[in-house]
């Protein structure tokens, strides 16, 4: 049976043919698009290396049927710079040592994105550790991480601040 | 995983007409179903995908005081829908307290309700398990198992329901609204899961076809938004399931305890419901020695399926423990760390 499904990725929409319906999300954007920063980690929803944004929402793409999202708008890590000026959450991972072998890295930086639009979690580390548990580093880069989000978030703040002041 | 049929129904009717055949399976987000497909423990024949029928994601809180909450609700969205975690605070908690950020924000409430067991030999294709396929034995018996059930467990299968978010429902008398080929019906959902008995293959009391739609909370269950938290003991601090937990709620009239909910998880193959812990805490003062007594009334049936004594004692104490805090109050905010023993002691730094 062959499907044809519509999608934004990074803002370009995409018409992809599919001639088979097991395909998820991640291996659409892997080896379809060939968008391989999304990395495949588990490929069971545990690890959180192939987290994307979706419709504005943070997703494991890997439990995510590519059918099933069907006209959605998809975010994944090389979408998030703006030619070559880093996104601030990219910037404050640079700057805050984030991480080591970068594996988990897309994974980890789409979750903060996401994070820092839900808005739940401020600037309370507490809050962002709970907040980012879904994206496992074997490295252990974990304090890193965790500076990073709550830089990254009070940079992401600062101009809404301004605006609203 | 097997190849399979994809059907996109668009309206209640079709979905529930295409997945009355034998072999079919509902689709949500997929964040259990497709795990099991990976790894070979659930074979669908046919997928019936739910995500785009409308209607269903809505939370409705109706004149009547109720809250009705369409199954494909995400799992964050409730947890965050202010007015909803305003009356119902320990769903919230469990809510937040399970799973990741990611999967909550794609999980269903439908889906939530009819997640399958963790239990690893189920997850383990090469492994006996009765629920899997029924006759064949079960090796959690004398294997692995100290994250066994200890109540309502039953020689064939000593699984655990492995929901946060059933615990509270259960406690606060949580109804499902079901569609299917004969029409609308709606069932408590403490009846909706089924104890193991000789078929631990058959987990709910649904027939092939039906459809959660919604889930409703009766206006009774918001006047114990004072008094009501979850707690949830685990093997980390944060995306693990429950090796016990607790929902506790009360209504406190004049310094004594006017009606009293509680529930556990983690210990059985449903929600386990603890109306006799209930009866001892009525019209009691809120105290230690009564929530001691209570604890023992929950916990009288239980008895080990292996290695898990201990579960039996460290639910005990659950119990005590989630007593107290919602005699304490429920918190302004769902807790940095929801339903953890570290933040709910007060002062406790956790993790630094």
């Amino acid at each position: 049976m062959n499907f044809s499904i519509s999608l934004t990725v990074n803002g370009v929409r995409r018409e992809v043919g599919l001639d088979d319906p097991r395909v998820t999300l991640l291996d659409l954007l892997r080896e379809r698009l060939h968008l391989t920063g999304t990395k495949k980690g588990c490929d069971r929803g545990q690890c959180g290396a192939c987290t994307v944004l979706v419709d504005g929402r943070r997703i494991n793409a890997c439990l995510a049927l590519a059918l099933s999202q069907d006209g959605a708008e998809v975010l994944t890590i090389e979408g998030v710079a703006r030619g070559d000026q880093l996104h601030p959450v990219q910037a404050a991972f640079i700057a805050h040592d984030g991480f080591q072998c970068g594996f988990c890295t897309p994974g980890q930086i789409m979750s903060a994105i996401g994070l820092i639009g839900e808005g739940q979690a401020g600037g309370d580390p507490e809050r962002v550790r709970e907040g980012m548990s879904g994206n496992l580093c074997r490295c252990g880069a974990y304090a890193g991480i965790t500076e990073a989000v709550i830089e990254a978030q009070e940079k992401l703040a600062a101009p809404a601040r301004r605006r609203s002041a | 995983m097997n190849l399979f049929d994809y059907v996109r129904p668009a309206s209640v009717a079709e979905a529930i007409a295409a997945a009355s055949e034998p072999g079919a399976a509902y689709l949500a987000a997929g964040t259990n179903l497709l795990d099991l497909m990976k790894g070979g423990m659930s074979r669908p024949m046919r997928l019936v995908d739910l995500s785009r029928l409308p209607g269903l994601d809505r939370i409705d809180h109706l004149p009547d005081g109720s809250v009705r909450i369409g199954a494909l609700v995400r799992n964050a969205d409730l947890a965050h829908d202010a007015a909803f975690a305003r009356s119902y605070p320990a769903i919230a908690e469990a809510l937040l307290s399970g799973a990741s950020p990611q999967l909550r924000n794609a999980a269903t409430v439908g889906g939530n309700l009819l997640q399958r067991t963790r239990c690893a030999y189920f997850y383990d294709v090469a492994s006996a398990c009765n629920k899997r396929q029924p006759g064949a034995g079960c090796d959690a018996r004398g294997g692995e198992n100290r994250l066994h059930a200890v109540l309502g467990w039953s020689e064939a299968c000593i699984a655990t329901h492995p929901s946060d978010f059933c615990v509270p429902l259960v406690a606060l008398d949580a109804v499902v609204e079901i569609e299917g080929s004969s029409g609308r019906r709606e069932m408590a959902l403490e009846a909706l899961h089924r104890l193991p008995g000789d078929t631990p293959h058959r987990e709910s009391a649904l027939a092939p076809g039906d459809l959660i739609v919604a889930l409703r909370l009766p206006s009774e269950a918001r006047a114990f938004a004072p008094h009501a938290r979850y707690l949830k003991l685990r093997e980390r601090t944060s995306y693990a399931f429950a090796l016990v937990s607790a929902a506790a709620a009360f209504h406190i009239e004049d310094g004594a305890i006017g009606a009293a909910r509680l529930a556990l998880g983690g210990v059985a193959a449903k929600p386990w419901r603890a109306r006799a812990a209930e009866a001892v805490l009525a019209g009691a003062r809120p105290g230690d020695e009564v929530f001691r007594r209570a604890a023992e009334a929950a916990l009288a049936d239980a008895r080990p399926s292996g290695d898990n004594a201990f579960k039996i004692e460290l639910a005990r104490r659950v119990v005590r423990r989630a007593l107290a805090l919602a005699a304490a109050g429920t918190p302004a905010r769902v807790p940095a760390l929801p339903a953890s023993p570290f933040s709910s002691a007060p002062g406790a730094i956790h993790g630094v």
